[in-house]
């Protein structure tokens, strides 16, 4: 029963990583790449994982299973946006049919903050890059 | 193999599946305009070597490689904060 479970938990998460590669071959930028590489991977990774708790069904190893799909969970975002803000910083370029960029202006490029909608827009002499 | 029937059966699907998806990473790492392409594809190869040691440990039933994909989780993680943190400097000193 538990071979039959586990078996189908890591079809499912194959599925779900065998997805996530072709959306990041397939999709047209970077932004778009991230997403099936950051959400589809990690979902698939946890099928995985669970998998090998289901199969060996020892408290131990399904703690330490846990405790890896835990890790992944709180990581992925962490990277992903990570990457995504040091790329934006760089100026990858957008895919074309774009509707929105609503970081546009929004991020100081001398010193890497953002600033909120709520605030006002960066006048001349606001702003720190024409200092010095 | 200490696996039975139905693992017996589905485990070659498995690895073949995650070796076209390794295959596509690999495309995306190859041809990656960009420089945080290639680090988006490093992190998926990496998930997909987590998933291959997954059913490795379920295929050979040793269950010491869970602390191995569990150790490769946590290094792939430091490796891309990295990357993203050199990205972000060098964007910066130019």
């Amino acid at each position: 029963m538990s071979e039959l479970l586990s078996a189908a938990l890591m079809l499912i998460g194959a599925s779900f990583l065998l997805l996530a590669a072709v959306g990041v071959v397939r999709m047209p930028d970077l932004f778009t790449r991230m997403q099936p590489a950051t959400k589809a991977a990690t979902l698939g990774v946890a099928c995985m994982l669970l998998a090998v708790a289901v199969y060996f069904g020892r408290i131990g190893i399904t703690t330490r299973a846990v405790a890896g799909i835990a890790f992944f969970f709180l990581t992925a975002p962490v990277t992903a946006h990570l990457l995504g803000r040091a790329a934006y910083f760089v100026g990858v370029p957008l895919w074309e049919g774009t509707v929105i960029d609503e970081l546009r202006d929004k991020y100081d490029p001398l010193t890497h903050t953002c600033r909120s909608s709520a605030e006002p827009a960066l006048d001349v002499r606001g702003d720190p890059r024409t200092d010095g | 193999m200490s696996a039975g029937g139905v693992l017996a059966i589905v485990d070659p699907v498995i690895f073949s599946m995650l070796s076209v998806a390794l295959f596509l990473a690999f495309v995306r790492l190859v041809r990656g305009p960009s420089l945080p392409d290639r680090v988006v594809a490093l992190d998926l190869i990496a998930a997909l070597t987590v998933g291959f040691i997954a059913v490795y440990a379920i295929d050979t039933g040793e269950r010491v490689f869970l602390d191995v994909a569990i150790v490769v989780a946590l290094i792939t993680f430091l490796g891309t904060v990295a990357f993203a943190r050199y990205i972000e400097r060098r964007a910066s000193s130019e």
